[in-house]
C-alpha cells in the first residue's frame, strides 16, 4: 500500500481533468491526477479527435469518388477504394500523438499521474487500484472529472453488431449497411461519414427532425446534404430492437419495419459517469443525473469540485477545459467565477453547423426585442470557389442597443468561425463592432461582416 | 437681407447690468416676431426679451449665467430688409466686445455652448454669409489656432464628464454586466462585483476605464458593504445661475456678515384661530381668505412701533443703520425657480384684510414671474413661513441688509397645563433671528414676547392706541 498526499487531486484525465491538473501544476500546486484509461478522456481517445479524423477520411474518400464521376472541376480519377483498417490505424496514430502529448504536458507541469481506477473513501481520501498495487491518496482539494458515457438502450444493449460511437470509430471495414439510432450531432456526424465511406445508412429518429438542438433554418442544409448522400431519414420513428441482420423499427405511422443493418449505431445521448468511483462515500447534491455545482464549480461539499460532462449539459470538451482551468486557479487561491457569456457548439456534419450564444427564438424567449439577419454563403466569393455555397451566417442582436446575443453559421468548413463568434460575444461586441471590422477578402469570414451589415440594414453584397 | 443686433435692454431703476438666465432659441433657429428669445434677470426681476421681428438667429452672445452690461449686444438676427447693424456699428461692436468675446472663446464655451465640431461648423456657416464678420467668427480662428489656450480652458466643462462615466446607462435589475474577459478578471482580482460598475459602452459594456473610475471613486468600499443595491456613480453638473445664484450670494453675505441670534418661543394661537375661523366664515365674497400671516403682520406692526430698531436696514460698510418709518415686510415665498421675497409695503397703514389681499396678489406675481423689481426689493423686515411644513424650530437667515426675520413654525394641538388639568391648545412656535451686532438679545426677546402677547390675545391687535 502506497500512501500519497497532495494539495490538489483530479479524478479523470479527460480534457477537463488534464487541463485542471496542468494549470494547477503551473501554479505550483502539488497535484495528482488519476486515470484508468490513457489520458485524454473521451475527447482524445474515442470522441472529438478520432471522429474528426474519420470524418476527414470519409470526406476525402467521397471527394475522390465524386471525381471518379462527372464533375464541374474537370478532374478525373479512377474509382477509389478505402482500406478502413489503415484509416483507423492512421487515426490511432493521431490519438497516440495527442495523448502522449498530454502525458508529457502533465509531466512538464510536475503533475503526478496515477494510473488506475479511483474510488473515494471520504471527502479527502481516494483509493486507487493502480497497476503497481493499491494507492491511498489524501488530498486537501479534489476535482471530480469523471466525464460521461454513451447511453445504452435497454432493448438494444451494446455488444455484437449494436455499437456505440466508441466502436464506430474503430471498425475494421466499412459496413455495407448501417442503422443509426438517434439523429443528434454524434449520430449525424458518424452517419454522414459512413455514408460517404460507402455504407447504406438509415437514420432513425424519434423526433420529426434531425439535430433537435438547432433550429430548422440551420439543419435544413444538413438534411439536404444527407439526402444527397443517399442517407435514409426515418423521422418520428422508434427503434424497437435488434432483428436478424437489421433493426426493427416502428415508423411514424405506426407500422413495423425492419431496416437492413450490418451495424446498429446507437447515439441517443451521453450520461454523466456518477457511479463506480465512490460517490456514495461523499455527500454530493445532484441535479437530475449530474452533480450540482455552483459558479465556482464547487459541489455541495467544500473543497470538492466537479467539472465537465459529469456536471451536465452542455457536454463539450471546451467547456470542461475552461472549468478545469478555473478550478485550478481557485484552488491556487485566485478569485474566479464562471462568467462566460458563450460556449460555442459545433456539429461536424456536412455542412458544418456552429452556434454561439442565443438563437433568435432563444433570445425572444429571454424577453429580448431581437434584430436578426442572415448572409448566405451563396453570395460569398470564397464559398463559391470552394463549392461551398450552401448555408449562411446569422447574427442575433438586441434591437435596442445592438448588443450581439448570438452568432450562428451553417456551411462547409464554417466551424472555424466559432473563434470569431466566441470572441465577439465574450467581448460584448455590438453589431457595429463586427460590421466595422475589416474581414479579409476572400474568406468565408466576410459573410459574418455582411450578416452584421445586413442586421444594420445595409449589407453590401446582397 | 440685413442684420439686426439685439442689445441688453434697459430694465429700469438704474440697473447697469443684467444676468442672462435663459436662451429660448439657438443659432440657426427661425423666429417669429414677439417670440421670446431670452430671459435676463436683474436683482430679482426676470425680463423676457422678445424678437423685434421675424428672422433667423445668427449669433448668441453671452453664455447662461453671464452678467452683461445694459446696451451691449447679446444676439444677432438675420432679417428681411435692412437691419440695424450698420457696418460702422458692427465694427464698433467688435471693438467693444473683443476682450469679452476672446475670453469666451478661450473658455471653450461658445455662446450656444456647442461641444461638437459639427455644431461649431454650423455656427460658422450661419455667420459667414452675414455682410459684416460677426464677433464670434472673428474671434474663433484665433482661438482655434492656439490649442494650448483651448485646452487649458476646456477642462471647465469637459474632463469631469470624461472622468466619471456619465453616459453610463443604469443596468436594469437582473441584467448581467457586460465586460470583456480581461475586465472581468481584473474586477474579480480587485474584489469588485461588476454588477455595481456602470458601463459606458453603447450597450452598457464596462471598459477598463469604467473599472478604473469605479475603483478611484471608492466604489470598492461600497461593494464590501454587502448590499445588493447598485451605487449610482453619476455626477450631474448644475450651473448655479440666475435666481439660484442670487439666492446663493445673498445667503453667503447674510451668513458671513451677520452674527445671527435666534430666539424661539411658543405662542398659544387657540384664540387667534377661533377669530380667524370666524372672520373667514363671515367674510364678504370680495374679501380674501385670511391666513395666519396677516394677523402676524399686524401684530409685528404693533411690536415694531414699540421696538423700531427691528425695522431697519443696516449699511454695515458705511456703519449706518437706516431705521425706517414705513414697515415693508418681505414674505418669503417658494416658487418653481426658488425662493423669492415679495414685499408688502407700509403694513403700518394696512388692515388685516389689506394685508391678506396684498399677500395673495404678490404670491401670485412671484409664482408666475410677473413680480416687478419694486415688488421684490426694499423690505425692512422679513417673515418666513412654510405653513404645515414649518417644523418645530427653524434658524432663519436674515434677509441682508435687514436686521430681523420672524419665522413661523407649524401649528399643532398640544396638551397644556391650565389650572388643574391639561387642555388641548393650538400651539405654534416663532423662530426668529436678529442681527446681534445691532440688536441685543434682550430687545429681541421683548419684541417677540410682545408679538406673542398680541397673538395670544388677538383683540389687542385691533385696538387703536
Amino acid at each position: 500500500m502506497t500512501n500519497l498526499t497532495c494539495k490538489f487531486l483530479v479524478i479523470g484525465a479527460g480534457p477537463g481533468g488534464y487541463i485542471a491538473a496542468i494549470r494547477a501544476g503551473q501554479l505550483g500546486l502539488d497535484t495528482i491526477i488519476v486515470e484508468a484509461a490513457p489520458v485524454g478522456g473521451t475527447c482524445l481517445n474515442v470522441g472529438c479527435i478520432p471522429s474528426k479524423a474519420l470524418i476527414h477520411a470519409a470526406e476525402e474518400y467521397e471527394a475522390a469518388a465524386h471525381f471518379a464521376g462527372e464533375n464541374p472541376l474537370g478532374i478525373s480519377v479512377k474509382a477509389p477504394a478505402i482500406d478502413l483498417a489503415q484509416t483507423i490505424a492512421w487515426k490511432d496514430g493521431i490519438v497516440g500523438k495527442l495523448t502522449g502529448g498530454v502525458a508529457a504536458l502533465l509531466k512538464k507541469a510536475k503533475v503526478r499521474t496515477v494510473k488506475g481506477w479511483a474510488t473515494f473513501q471520504d471527502g479527502r481520501t481516494v483509493h486507487v487500484d493502480s497497476e503497481d498495487g493499491p494507492v491511498t491518496i489524501v488530498a486537501e482539494k479534489a476535482c471530480i472529472a469523471t466525464g460521461s458515457a454513451p447511453v445504452e438502450l435497454p432493448f438494444l444493449p451494446f455488444g455484437g453488431n449494436v455499437i456505440s460511437s466508441t466502436e464506430a470509430l474503430s471498425l475494421d471495414s466499412v459496413p455495407a449497411t448501417m442503422a443509426v439510432v438517434g439523429a443528434g450531432y454524434i449520430g449525424m456526424e458518424l452517419g454522414m461519414a459512413y455514408a460517404k465511406l460507402g455504407s447504406k445508412v438509415t437514420i432513425v429518429e424519434m423526433e420529426d427532425r434531425v439535430l433537435p438542438l438547432y433550429d430548422k433554418d440551420m439543419t435544413k442544409p444538413v438534411m439536404k446534404r444527407a439526402e444527397a448522400l443517399g442517407i435514409e431519414l426515418r423521422l418520428g420513428a422508434k427503434a424497437k430492437g435488434q432483428a436478424k441482420d437489421g433493426l426493427d423499427i416502428e415508423t411514424a405511422d405506426g407500422t413495423a419495419e425492419t431496416i437492413a443493418a450490418e451495424k446498429i449505431l446507437v447515439t441517443v445521448g451521453r450520461r454523466p459517469v456518477t457511479e463506480g468511483w465512490g460517490r456514495e462515500a461523499l455527500v454530493l447534491d445532484m441535479d437530475g443525473r449530474h452533480i450540482r455545482i455552483d459558479d465556482k464549480c464547487e459541489t455541495s461539499m467544500k473543497g470538492i469540485y466537479a467539472i465537465g460532462d459529469v456536471t451536465g449539459e452542455p457536454m463539450l470538451a471546451h467547456r470542461a477545459m475552461a472549468q478545469g482551468e478555473m478550478v485550478a486557479e481557485i484552488v491556487a487561491g485566485e478569485k474566479r467565477i464562471w462568467d462566460k457569456r458563450a460556449i460555442p457548439a459545433i456539429c461536424f456534419t456536412d455542412p458544418e453547423i456552429v452556434s454561439a450564444g442565443l438563437s433568435p427564438a432563444e433570445a425572444e424567449a429571454e424577453g429580448y426585442d431581437v434584430k436578426t439577419a442572415i448572409f448566405p454563403f451563396a453570395a460569398n466569393g470564397r464559398s463559391l470557389t470552394m463549392e461551398a455555397d450552401d448555408g449562411f451566417v446569422r447574427v442575433v442582436a438586441r434591437a435596442d442597443n445592438h448588443l450581439v446575443l448570438g452568432l450562428q453559421a451553417v456551411g462547409k468548413g464554417c466551424a472555424e468561425l466559432s473563434a470569431a463568434f466566441g470572441l465577439a460575444l465574450e467581448m460584448g461586441a455590438r453589431v457595429e463592432d463586427i460590421a466595422d471590422t475589416i474581414h479579409a477578402h476572400p474568406t468565408q469570414g466576410e459573410a459574418l461582416q455582411e450578416a452584421a451589415l445586413r442586421t444594420l440594414g445595409h449589407a453590401l453584397h446582397i | 437681407m440685413g442684420e439686426h443686433v439685439i442689445k441688453m435692454p434697459d430694465i429700469g431703476e438704474g440697473v447697469a447690468e443684467a444676468e442672462l438666465v435663459e436662451w429660448e432659441v439657438a443659432v440657426g433657429d427661425e423666429v417669429r416676431e414677439d417670440q421670446v428669445l431670452a430671459a435676463v434677470m436683474t436683482d430679482k426681476a426676470t425680463v423676457e426679451i422678445p424678437a423685434p421681428r421675424d428672422g433667423k438667429i445668427l449669433w448668441l452672445g453671452p453664455e447662461i449665467g453671464e452678467v452683461v452690461a445694459v446696451g451691449s449686444p447679446i444676439m444677432r438676427m438675420e432679417i428681411e430688409g435692412e437691419g440695424n447693424a450698420t457696418p460702422g456699428e458692427t465694427s464698433e461692436v467688435i471693438e467693444a466686445a473683443p476682450a469679452d468675446a476672446d475670453e469666451r472663446e478661450k473658455s471653450g464655451a461658445t455662446p450656444s455652448a456647442p461641444e461638437s465640431p459639427e455644431e461649431d461648423a454650423r455656427e460658422h456657416e450661419g455667420v459667414a454669409p452675414a455682410p459684416a464678420p460677426a464677433t464670434s467668427s472673428a474671434a474663433k480662428p484665433a482661438a482655434a489656432k492656439t490649442p494650448a489656450a483651448t485646452q487649458t480652458a476646456r477642462p471647465a466643462v469637459k474632463p469631469s464628464t470624461a472622468a466619471t462615466p456619465q453616459r453610463a446607462v443604469p443596468r436594469p435589475v437582473g441584467e448581467k454586466p457586460l465586460a470583456s474577459p480581461a475586465v472581468r478578471k481584473r474586477a474579480l482580482d480587485a474584489g469588485i462585483d461588476l454588477r455595481r460598475v456602470p458601463g459606458s459602452g453603447e450597450a452598457g459594456q464596462i471598459s477598463h476605464d469604467d473599472l478604473d473610475a469605479f475603483i478611484e471613486s471608492g466604489g470598492e468600499a461600497v461593494v464590501r458593504g454587502g448590499s445588493s443595491r447598485m451605487p449610482n456613480m453619476a455626477i450631474d453638473e448644475i450651473k448655479v445661475v440666475g435666481l439660484r445664484r442670487k439666492i446663493a450670494e445673498k445667503m453667503q453675505i447674510a451668513k458671513t456678515r451677520i452674527p445671527h441670534i435666534t430666539y424661539v418661543d411658543e405662542v398659544d394661537v387657540t384664540a387667534l384661530e377661533e377669530l380667524r375661523a370666524k372672520l373667514n366664515r363671515e367674510k364678504r365674497d370680495d374679501q380674501p381668505k385670511l391666513t395666519l400671516l396677516p394677523f402676524l403682520m399686524r401684530a409685528m406692526a404693533r411690536a415694531i412701533a414699540e421696538k423700531p430698531q427691528m425695522n431697519a436696514r443696516y449699511d454695515d460698510d458705511a456703519g449706518v443703520i437706516h431705521q425706517h418709518g414705513g414697515m415693508h415686510m418681505g414674505v418669503a415665498a417658494q416658487t418653481d425657480k426658488g425662493l423669492v421675497v415679495p414685499v408688502v409695503r407700509h403694513v403700518e397703514a394696512l388692515s388685516v384684510w389689506d394685508c391678506a389681499s396684498e399677500l395673495m396678489r404678490l404670491a401670485e406675481a412671484a409664482k408666475d414671474g410677473s413680480a416687478t423689481r419694486d415688488e421684490l426689493t426694499g423690505a425692512t423686515i422679513t417673515i418666513t413661513s412654510l405653513g404645515a411644513m414649518g417644523g418645530l424650530v427653524t434658524t432663519p437667515v436674515i434677509n441682508y441688509p435687514e436686521v430681523a426675520i420672524v419665522g413661523v413654525n407649524k401649528m399643532r394641538v398640544t396638551p397644556v397645563w391650565q389650572d388643574t388639568q391639561f387642555v388641548p391648545r393650538k400651539m405654534m412656535n416663532l423662530s426668529s433671528s436678529f442681527d446681534h451686532r445691532v440688536i441685543d438679545g434682550w430687545d429681541a426677546a421683548v419684541f417677540i414676547q410682545r408679538i406673542k402677547g398680541l397673538l395670544e390675545s388677538p383683540a389687542m391687535i385691533f385696538i387703536e392706541d
